[in-house]
């Protein structure tokens, strides 16, 4: 399997009016084609910093990071970044929300249009289609987000806590929702998160990182059977026996 | 599945309903009642009539201005100086802030001046106005623009300024450029803002071209208000009054009637 993302030695100093801080140390890995990885690490650490930096919205100060084999900021960049709320605008119906990607990046394709709505249909939004997100619940709102995030067809999926908002129940069958789409999308995914069971039941792949400024500390290649769903996963004995390994890293990270 | 209501709802919406009744029914017997011990009182000579006019004084002054004529064309003046102002100050306000909001430079330079600008009682300014622009409806207009711009730049660059973070990150994580910001997200979140200053500002406009008719004018509804004090005709100062209140409520109205149009759910 070739190699999406590689980051090589990065390094990151924010600056600000009270001082320095050192978010990344020298971070390196690496992340394949169609693979799930989740980032993990104590609060603070600076996981959504490197999601951050793989979206371009903010520079490395030292460090390469190569995607698709040439330098971020020379690729077109089609990643695309699911945020902790679904941040649906509540004046745009579902459908005018799922397709503001394609408006921003000017994508006039109807095909891409196309596209768009099937996933909202194939995703059992389609009765919602010309309703306000007001209408409906945490859990379908975070769908039609993610359908958002797919809308343009990224080649790299940014997940940023995307279920932190949502209720404990919301949260198991959405995550198990959000692991099915990106599976039979076959999208590459790395899924950042403070939650060492949803790590473990959603990722091909855990990387464990140290507290700031951070850099990789362990990783984990998860080997669950992959008709697994992150549901079914929970219920393995593999799954709580990895969760003290982890659980223990991050107390001495 | 339109479900039939059970007993308890029905009686819920029965008293909801009454509820609504009794509030319009209550405020019109208070301005009902207001008005009958007014003209009772002015009738019998518990008050003087002379300096508190009456009711039936005040609708003869305003049917009299109306068959005279007059009663137009001080309105006329009055709303054209109001509209104007309420316009031109709504418009150049929130390009104002719109340029306050695209630039930080300008906004952190800027700030001192508006809130000094905010906290100076602007009726100050009367003289300087009248000397620049002389003793017509143009000073008057300025004077409705300079109340009621300041108030709409604070208010809409609040709006813009409080564009909620996350939305502006999936803006951007999307490559979106700060015009696409401005136009796809700022603007539309900022719609309600935009309405509830358009409110302030009617309130402000009108305060802003009586003022002015105050300071400098031969004719409008503040005019009216100022002679009748001068001349002592009670009356007609309070005849203008509720012809303004009338006439402020109206454009609230208008307002609100926008509102909906605008905003549906």
């Amino acid at each position: 399997m070739d190699d999406i993302l590689k980051f090589k030695n990065v390094s990151l100093i924010y600056q600000t009016s009270v001082g320095e801080t050192e978010a990344l140390k020298n971070l390196s890995f690496t992340v394949k084609k169609s693979e799930f990885i989740s980032i993990i690490g104590p609060s603070g650490c600076g996981k959504t910093t490197v999601l951050s930096l793989i979206a371009g919205l903010i520079k490395q100060s030292s460090g390469e990071i190569i995607y698709k084999g040439k330098n971020l900021s020379e690729t077109d960049k089609n990643i695309g970044y699911m945020l902790q709320r679904d941040e649906l605008f509540p004046w745009r119906n579902i459908e005018r929300n799922v397709t503001l990607p394609l408006e921003i990046k000017k994508i006039k394709d109807k095909s891409a249009r196309e596209r768009a709505i099937s996933l909202v249909e194939k995703y059992g939004l389609g009765e919602f289609l010309k309703h306000r997100p007001s209408s409906l619940s945490g859990g379908m709102r975070q769908r039609a987000s993610l359908i958002r995030t797919l809308s343009f067809n990224p080649d790299l999926l940014l997940l940023d806590e995307p279920f932190s908002a949502l209720d404990s129940q919301t949260r198991l069958k959405v995550s198990d929702d959000v692991f099915k789409i990106i599976r039979s999308e076959n999208k590459t995914a790395i899924l950042v998160t403070h939650d060492i069971s949803e790590a473990i039941s959603m990722s091909d792949r855990i990387i464990v990182l140290t507290k700031r400024p951070a850099q990789v500390f362990k990783e984990h290649t998860l080997l669950f059977d992959a008709s697994l769903t992150p549901i079914s996963r929970r219920e393995r004995p593999e799954f709580s026996k990895l969760f003290d390994v982890i659980w223990k890293e991050l107390c001495n990270a | 599945m339109p479900n039939p209501l059970s007993k308890e709802r029905k009686s819920y919406l029965k008293k909801q309903k009454y509820n609504k009744i009794f509030i319009t029914v209550a405020q019109f017997l208070i301005l009902t009642i207001l008005i009958g011990l007014w003209e009772l009182f002015a009738r019998l000579n518990i008050i003087d009539s002379f300096l508190m006019s009456s009711p039936s004084q005040i609708s003869k002054t305003i049917i009299s201005l109306f068959k005279s004529g007059e009663l137009g064309k001080h309105i006329f003046t009055t709303l054209y100086e109001t509209l104007l102002g309420f316009f031109i100050a709504t418009a150049l306000g929130t390009i104002i802030a719109l340029m306050l909001w695209w630039s930080d430079f300008l906004r952190k330079v800027l700030e001192p001046y508006i809130v000094v600008l905010n906290s100076l009682p602007k009726i100050a300014l009367g003289p300087i106005i009248i000397v620049w622009f002389g003793a017509g409806t143009k000073s008057i207009v300025f004077m409705a623009v300079l109340i009621t711009i300041i108030v709409t730049i604070i208010t809409m660059l609040n709006g813009f300024l409080s564009t909620d973070s996350g939305k502006i990150l999936l803006m951007r994580s999307l490559g979106a450029s700060k015009v696409q910001i401005l136009l796809k997200l700022v603007l539309p979140s900022s719609l309600e803002t935009f309405i509830s200053s358009l409110k302030i500002n009617v309130g402000m406009a009108w305060i802003g071209s009586i003022m002015g008719e105050y300071l400098v004018s031969k004719q409008g509804i503040g005019y009216l208000i100022v002679y009748g004090g001068q001349v002592f005709r009670l009356d007609l100062v309070m005849a203008s009054t509720v012809i303004l209140c009338a006439l402020a409520s109206l454009m609230y109205l208008g307002v609100s009637l926008l509102e909906k149009l605008l905003i549906k759910k």
